[in-house]
């Protein structure tokens, strides 16, 4: 295959001005292009989550053959019913969007933790863990300082960001000192994480006054985020935190030296290790990060929502969902914040399907699952679309590498 | 009675790989397929072995028209392929191997273990290649594992057998007990496709040669009538200089100083035992031997990617031993490695990132930790313009360019700057004719400028072609130091160890 890569000798016409976003990144993507594969996944995801809400609903199928026609269009309206829900609960009301923020926010400040590390080349599993250790660290800030909430509130989440880059950069060394694998050492250091919040939000210092049970004390107001639509909404300032991250994580990656190295780092660290780079510095520096940025998530589900306490489920399964995030948005920032609105959107206008439509819930999930697949799979979504690779693009670029 | 390809048109978006090829091979007959990478050679070859569907032409063999839609296909028409970069499973024996995918089977569907050692020993022993059916293959030289690979063809009855560039991994030696395996099939009236661009195998091995250039055949020759100069001018399309210009030395004061150098591998074995010598400013050392006598080892003990056992390292007043990458670059310390796609690139960065992989972190490229991808492109587009990289851009993945272009960005990236000491290690491995003479001027012209130069070759005719002297590796020590005009017999023979 190499002879058909070898590009012509001759000088190309002159490349287009680039756009906004080549000039943000200071490199060449087309993110028109980007974004074809990954709606079509969409699309196609929704097609056969269609088929199976008509296929599960055991009253028209019966219909089916004796009444072809009835038993079609009954499927037919239940589709619709469901979609319309899943829709109107994801985007039909202020209330809606409100929802879909609220839930976007965490998955992509973990998400884009996540992208860094695959950017570096690690395998980060332990968003979970890093969001509870962040999520600790913001609660003690949160109820030991007493200070206005315009210090109070970035104190806090500072407080988050510094647990997530301990727990995080704790994992980097032990890769760059001991080679100890970072899928390994990040899944234990959950396990860690997990038990000693169960463990340590008993202890007198935290807990709060009255429970037994693992829970701390409610963080005061001058620690809370505040509402952005708002007390009536959901969503907290903590989504336009998440979106500045978006831009902080592209200008490190693309703009900033240390980018470089993770990039460098992350493709080949041979080269990196020949061209000069301290490639242990580079590993916990980018687990440090990585970790930083699940840190903030974590102090987000604590200084983000009712009743402003953590417990040991602060982090839910956002680690892990914040996984599948990074590797729909490709690793690339931007990417990230639309496939974590997207789950935002699934999850928020899941609930409405359930209620409206009783559609069950778990169908988000299948339909997560069906849009992941087809993403990793681009040669799928291409053969059903019949859309071309684009010349030199190679057509296993998605699913080759961890979400590059 | 031959295999034919006639007309063998193949496009790929964007290019036109093979345009109107004709070949044909008879039994008994050697065809050298000469031509620089991206020429169009591999995808005819695909074409043969059915990887690839043509878009217009025909295959014929013994007069009777074929297709080949798949690899299945091309066996069964008695074509086999020994690739470039070997198919086989390096923890299973030769003879598992050589049966896999075609087990001979007994009763229940168990492999007949006896019959396919038997089977492997008799291909062997007729086609005189020497090997141990019970060995591992991971415990066996890359020569022996060609060989393996040959018995695999052999097994499966090929008539006509494709080498895809099979040299590149060889010692000498082994090209020498390769051309015997080649007499052998071709005596025996196999027709045999050699695929190379290396001219003097060509004529040494072919029956006829042709040429390809630009995805057509562009020329025919037969081994007696052409000389290399001819071969190389019709595979460049332009007359080519395949002996170095360069004046004689002039070296002045010491650059380069090693003295009593032990470096370990990976197994903790003296790959470099004991090595002393000097490079001086405005001289080119060559350092020959056989691949595997410690070169990688010495090179990286010298340039800080591997630690020194014992002994020191000095570039001029100042002790490099064991100093980080970083430090020798900024003393001006260039390297090109030996591994150009494994350690001398990112693939996937673009040529322009590629450009400052190692200058990244300084200014004019970067102010704290400020990239400034503006310097950088400007610089970018210089070095494509001054050192002629073919690449439709500098914003494109360095992996799409051809093994040439690769390298001619690595050479731009260490020369374009202050440079005291130049080490080059296989500065041409694997890269055509064009970007071999290119290159080769430049590590002249940085000799010229000033520079002590140290280029580490297992091509003893780029050591011939460069050195202004030239120290002999054998098993981690020198073995000889010769001068460039010293007898190649000599030069060989301390190559291998005889000390004669």
């Amino acid at each position: 295959m190499s002879e058909v890569k070898t590009p012509m000798a001759s000088k190309s016409p002159p490349p287009e001005r680039p756009s906004w976003m080549d000039r943000v990144t200071g490199v060449g993507t087309s993110v028109g292009r980007s974004l074809l594969l990954p709606t079509l996944a969409l699309i196609t995801a929704l097609i056969i989550g269609g088929f199976i809400i008509a296929l599960s609903d055991i009253d028209s199928l019966k219909l089916l053959f004796s009444e072809p026609a009835t038993a079609i269009s009954q499927m037919w309206n239940e589709v619709l019913a469901a979609y319309k829900a899943l829709f109107q609960g994801s985007v039909g009301s202020i209330n809606a969007i409100s929802e879909t923020l609220f839930a976007a926010t965490p998955l992509l400040l973990a998400g884009l933790g996540i992208a860094v590390g695959f950017r570096a080349g690690l395998f980060n599993i332990g968003a979970q863990g890093q969001m509870l250790i962040g999520g600790l660290i913001a609660t003690y800030v949160g109820l030991y300082l007493n200070l206005p909430a315009i210090l109070h509130i970035p104190l806090t989440l500072a407080g988050g960001l510094a647990g997530g880059m301990l727990w995080g950069g704790f994992a980097g060394l032990l890769k760059a000192k001991t080679g100890a694998h970072e899928v390994i050492t990040t899944i234990m250091l959950n396990f860690i994480a997990l038990f000693f919040m169960q463990w340590v939000l008993t202890t007198s210092g935290i807990q709060d006054p009255g429970r037994n049970n693992p829970v701390s004390a409610a963080l005061p107001e001058s620690a809370q985020l505040p509402k952005l639509f708002g007390s009536q909404y959901r969503v907290t300032i903590g989504f336009l935190i998440a979106i500045a991250a978006v831009f902080v994580v592209q200008w490190l990656l693309y703009r900033s030296s240390i980018g470089f190295e993770f990039r460098a780092v992350g493709s080949n660290p041979e080269a990196g290790r020949y061209a000069g780079m301290n490639v242990a510095v580079v590993v916990t520096l980018a687990m440090a990060i990585a970790g930083g940025l699940a840190g903030i998530a974590g102090a987000n589900q604590v200084m983000g929502l009712e009743p402003y306490k953590a417990t040991p489920s602060l982090a839910g399964f956002v680690g892990f969902d914040a996984i599948t995030v990074a590797l729909l948005g490709r690793s690339n920032p931007i990417g990230v914040m639309w496939a974590a609105i997207l789950f935002g959107a699934l999850s928020a206008g899941g609930r409405e399907m359930q209620g409206a439509a009783q559609v069950p819930i778990d169908l988000v999930v299948v339909l997560q699952a069906l849009i992941v697949i087809f993403v990793a799979a681009p040669g799928l979504i291409r053969a059903i679309w019949r859309v071309k690779a684009d010349d030199g693009e190679t057509v296993t670029q998605v699913s080759t590498g961890w979400g590059s | 009675m031959a295999l034919v390809l006639e007309g063998i048109t193949k496009r790929f978006p964007g290019v036109l790989a093979n345009d109107n090829v004709s070949l044909s091979v008879a039994p008994g007959e050697v065809i050298a397929l000469l031509g620089e990478n991206g020429a169009g050679k591999s995808t005819l070859m695909n074409v043969l072995y059915g990887l690839y569907t043509p878009d217009e032409g025909t295959i014929t063999i013994d007069g009777e028209q074929v297709v080949l839609g798949s690899t299945a296909d091309a066996i069964a028409n008695g074509i086999g392929m020994v690739h470039q970069h070997f198919m086989l499973v390096p923890v299973f024996t030769v003879t598992e191997n050589v049966v896999l995918g075609e087990e001979p089977t007994g009763f229940g569907g168990v492999i007949d273990r006896e019959r396919a050692r038997s089977t492997v020993v008799d291909i062997s022993e007729r086609y005189n290649l020497r090997i141990e059916p019970d060995a591992l293959i991971e415990n066996l030289s890359v020569g022996v594992q060609q060989r393996v690979e040959i018995i695999k063809v052999l097994n499966r009855e090929a008539r006509f057998v494709v080498f895809d560039e099979p040299t590149a991994v060889l010692t000498p030696q082994e090209v020498d007990e390769f051309f015997g395996i080649v007499k052998g099939l071709k005596d025996d009236g196999k027709g045999i496709v050699f695929i190379t661009h290396k001219l003097g195998e060509a004529i040494e091995v072919a029956d006829r040669i042709v040429v390809m250039r630009g995805g057509k055949v562009v020329g025919e020759a037969l081994p007696g009538d052409v000389t290399q100069q001819d071969l190389a001018n019709m595979m460049v399309g332009r007359p080519v200089d395949l002996t170095v210009a360069k004046q004689p030395a002039t070296p002045t004061e010491m650059v380069l100083e090693i003295s009593d150098l032990v470096v370990l591998d990976e197994r903790n074995v003296k790959a470099v035992n004991g090595v002393s010598f000097k490079v001086h400013k405005g001289e080119i050392v060559g350092i020959a031997g056989v691949q595997g006598n410690g070169q990688t080892e010495l090179i990286e003990g010298i340039t800080g990617l591997r630690p020194v056992l014992s002994g020191s390292v000095m570039l001029g007043e100042v002790d490099i031993t064991d100093s980080p990458p970083r430090e020798l670059h900024q003393l001006g310390v260039s390297h090109i490695p030996e591994d150009r796609q494994g350690s001398g690139l990112v693939l996937d960065f673009t040529v322009a990132e590629n450009m400052i992989l190692d200058s990244y972190y300084a200014r004019p490229f970067s102010r704290g930790v400020l990239m400034d991808w503006d310097v950088t492109k400007e610089m970018a587009e210089r070095l494509v313009e001054q050192y002629d990289v073919r690449t439709p851009g500098i914003d494109v993945a360095v992996s799409t360019l051809s093994g040439g272009n690769q390298q001619k960005v690595i050479v731009a990236r260490e020369f374009e700057r202050k440079v005291e000491l130049v080490i080059a290690a296989q500065p041409t491995r694997g890269i055509d004719v064009g970007s071999i003479e290119y290159i080769h001027s430049q590590i002249v012209a940085r000799r010229d400028a000033g520079a002590a130069v140290l280029v580490v070759s297992s091509e003893l005719d780029e050591i011939l072609a460069l050195a202004d002297r030239i120290l002999v590796l054998y098993h981690g020590q020198i073995a000889g130091e010769f001068a460039p005009d010293a007898a190649v017999t000599d030069i060989g023979l301390a190559m291998l160890g005889s000390t004669g």
